[in-house]
């Protein structure tokens, strides 16, 4: 079955001659240039003030567009949340393209112009990149890499050596949405609403961090879900964390499709939510701000940190009996992310 | 695996038939429940409808599975 | 909703108040599982001791079985086609899983109902689709039905390893062990669903009471309070508790399928030898779709983890966490055996949700 060349990608447009200016200046510029991309220069000349955060990610998912989002959205939400959870505010972004002979030029355009989209609403600028094309077989589809400078808070300071007894955990909203819908679209064995929350959280992350010192760490539940998360915090510290099962919200529709295929939605992953521990002082202030956000307004605050055992995450059953939730051994959902 | 769900039976082709609970969709074969009708409530283990259920019963195991939400003023912070 | 707790707490409070400790075990993997989730061992460990039996069908599967799968992966001819449940479980040694065969270039599918197996087999005429067929009869239908639907469509792709097993002589072997002392059984829901409350009436006949019961938390605290009530009494008639879905004789069309294409075959059980009539093989109209026609298996290879303790687990003898391996050498993350590694294992149920206090 002949193609015409110009709907697929070839090996050329990797080359760095003809068929990459053309890429560059017909589909990536007109998208997401800037005075800083426009003058393609081998690297990016920036500005910032203050101290940095910087963080990178790649991205593989598959399928590449699903409900609630795609590859594109999900490159820079990512890359940008990760800047977020450091307490600092995104500004600079590189976007780097691996892509596989055959790839069809209307879907990277649909890519390029959710990642327009998207870093538009998150405030970011891609400031620099790359594009390379590999042979039919040696890649899937498409991989994308996205690194970003963050400019840290002043006076903000997050990590888990802050976390006391009594400080109170918060998740934004609904648990294990973004990898029950993959798991969906990708298996074609449910049809229904179940939609990736895929989103930047900059709103989120402002609210709560107003809060100042009262905010202890963030962190956005990706692979492994809530479950692996909490248990990055507990591990190794001499606190360990209690979660309410009754209190995590999860979607009715999620809940429904986690019964049907033998999932547990803690462990499923998120795009669009984030862990707050803050004092408890503060917690309830900080929930009440997050429910008058769209994307937040399912925030609840979800369990506490305890002592009388160190470096677990404990679950509160609605019989009264408790468990142990461990870190997840294995991805039963591949390319997730 | 055991757990199941009940679901409704929206439409049936054949053999194959679709089943919902809550707006999600999903196949199911009903080789197991000739008698079934669309409307009826069904308990789906592999893809397969094993047994037609009451909607009395189906709709008790299905707020048990649930646990239907509570509203969260209710919970106070 | 907060009266149904109550009401399920003072049901576990009458159970607690019971004369003498009781042995009760359940023959489903699902029951094992949501037993320890729900904490209902702890909490009734003062009279009930729950013993988890052999209600785990990949846990039951011998080495053998599951080092042949692993072999019969690797060939270029063949795409194995199974529920999830099988890819991480190990053989006779720690990579001999099919997730390994996978990333050797095996071709493992994944597949949530046995017809799509048949699609499978349909989309790729020049392979041979294997599905695998492990289960009790609550799977044995789907496999019955995707077999027949193979014949129909005429394909000659398609085949089946057949390592279904049956629940009663498995529960009759258990019966016939007296140093089990065993009081009563949970009887498997869903098995009981094609098998009906007659498939467990031979339960009267060793004078042992049954209840079967459903999967919620409420059904199984029922069905334990009703068993223990039935074992105070001497009341060995056997109880059905979740008449939502069983019927007295079962599902029959299911009986009908599994008997159109499958019959009774003496079979091997891990940690209990062969257990006459316990398994199931495709009839002769169907052994055209027999894997071990084209592949035979060799049952003179015995190679089996010494220091695995899965047997005893799966017998009750032992519990979990009383195997020497269990947690230490043997976890999620490193499985030595099936029983640590199965959705549905004791070792899985007991590591995921030991109790804090």
């Amino acid at each position: 079955m002949e193609r015409d060349t110009d709907e697929i990608i070839s090996m050329s447009y990797g080359s760095g001659g003809r068929k990459t200016s053309m890429l560059i200046e017909e589909m990536l510029l007109p998208n997401l240039g800037n005075d800083k991309l426009n003058v393609l220069g081998d690297g990016a000349l920036l500005n910032t003030s203050g101290n940095l955060a910087f963080s990178t990610d790649s991205f593989v998912i598959y399928p590449y567009f699903f409900p609630g989002g795609d590859i594109g959205k999900l490159s820079v939400c990512g890359t940008v949340n990760d800047l977020l959870m450091c307490g600092s505010i995104p500004k600079y972004l590189s976007l780097a393209f691996i892509i596989e002979e055959g790839f069809e030029i209307e879907n990277l355009r649909k890519i390029i112009d959710s990642i327009s989209k998207t870093s538009k609403a998150a405030g970011v600028s891609v400031v620099t990149g790359d594009t390379k094309v590999v042979d039919k077989g040696h890649g899937h589809g498409i991989y994308i890499n996205t690194a970003g400078i963050g400019e840290r808070i002043p006076g903000i300071e997050l990590g888990k050596h802050r976390i006391k007894k009594g400080d109170k955990v918060i998740l934004s909203g609904s648990a294990g949405n973004h990898g029950v819908s993959i798991l969906c679209s990708r298996e074609k064995l449910l049809e229904g609403t179940i939609k990736s929350d895929c989103a930047a959280l900059n709103k989120v992350t402002a609210a709560a961090l107003k809060y100042g010192d009262k905010v202890k760490i963030l962190r956005d539940p990706t692979r492994g879900g809530v479950a692996t998360t909490l248990n990055e915090f507990t591990e190794g510290m001499n606190f360990s964390i209690e979660i309410d099962e009754d209190s995590v919200p999860i979607d009715k529709d999620v809940r429904t499709a986690c019964e049907l295929l033998g999932l547990d939605p803690l462990y499923s992953a998120n795009e669009g939510k984030v862990l707050i521990i803050a004092s408890e002082s503060a917690a309830d202030n900080i929930v009440n701000d997050l429910r008058n956000i769209e994307i937040s307004k399912d925030a609840a605050i979800i369990g506490e940190v305890v002592d009388y055992i160190p470096s677990k995450v404990i679950l509160k059953s609605t019989l009264g009996g408790k468990r142990i939730l461990e870190k997840l051994s294995h991805d039963i959902l591949p390319r997730i992310c | 695996m055991c757990l199941g769900l009940p679901l409704t039976i929206v439409e049936i082709n054949g053999k194959n038939a679709v089943a919902q609970m809550n707006g999600i969709k999903r196949d199911v074969r009903i080789d197991l429940v000739p008698k079934v009708k669309i409307g009826d409530y069904v308990m789906v283990h592999a893809g397969f409808a094993i047994e037609i259920i009451s909607e009395k019963d189906a709709m008790e195991t299905v707020d048990a599975v649930m646990q239907v939400e509570k509203v969260i003023s209710d919970e106070g912070l | 909703m907060n009266s149904d707790i109550k009401t399920i707490k003072s049901k576990i409070d009458k159970i607690n108040k019971i004369d003498r400790k009781i042995n009760i075990m359940e023959v489903c993997g699902t029951h094992t599982m949501a037993i320890s989730k729900f904490g209902l061992r702890n909490l009734l460990k003062d009279k009930v001791n729950m013993v988890s039996g052999p209600g785990c069908p990949v846990c039951v599967t011998p080495d053998l079985y599951l080092d042949y799968v692993y072999d019969l992966s690797l060939k270029p001819d063949i795409i194995i086609a199974t529920y999830g449940d099988m890819i991480r479980v190990p053989g006779s040694e720690p990579h001999r899983t099919l997730e390994n065969a996978k990333a050797k270039g095996a071709r493992v599918q994944m597949v949530y109902s046995s017809m799509d197996a048949v699609t499978l087999a349909e989309e790729n005429q020049d392979k041979n689709i294997v599905f695998l067929g492990i289960g009790f009869e609550t799977t044995t239908p789907a496999t019955a039905t995707a077999v027949m639907e193979a014949k129909n469509l005429g394909l000659n792709n398609f085949y089946v390893l057949s390592m279904h097993k049956i629940v009663e002589p498995v529960m009759r072997l258990l019966l016939e062990d007296k140093t089990l002392k065993l009081d009563g059984f949970l009887c498997p829901g869903h098995v009981a669903v094609i098998l009906g409350e007659d498939g467990f009436k031979f339960l009267e006949e060793y004078k042992c009471p049954g209840v079967i019961t459903g999967f919620q938390m409420e059904e199984i605290v029922n069905g334990i309070y009703t068993l223990a009530n039935c074992i105070e009494n001497g009341d060995y008639k056997v109880k059905n508790e979740y008449k939502s879905l069983v019927r007295k004789q079962g599902n029959i069309a299911a009986k009908n399928i599994i008997d159109m294409v499958f019959e009774e075959k003496d079979d091997y059980w891990r940690g209990m030898g062969l257990i006459p009539k316990s398994g199931l093989r495709l009839k002769s109209d169907y052994r055209d779709f027999d894997i071990e026609q084209l592949y035979p298996i060799d049952f003179s290879i015995k190679r089996e983890n010494k220091a695995c303790s899965c047997g005893d687990v799966l017998k009750g003898k032992i519990k979990p966490d009383e195997c020497r391996l269990f947690g230490k050498v043997c976890n999620p993350d490193n499985p030595v055996g099936p029983c640590m590694v199965s959705s549905e294992g004791s070792c899985a149920a007991y590591y995921k949700y030991n109790n804090v206090l």
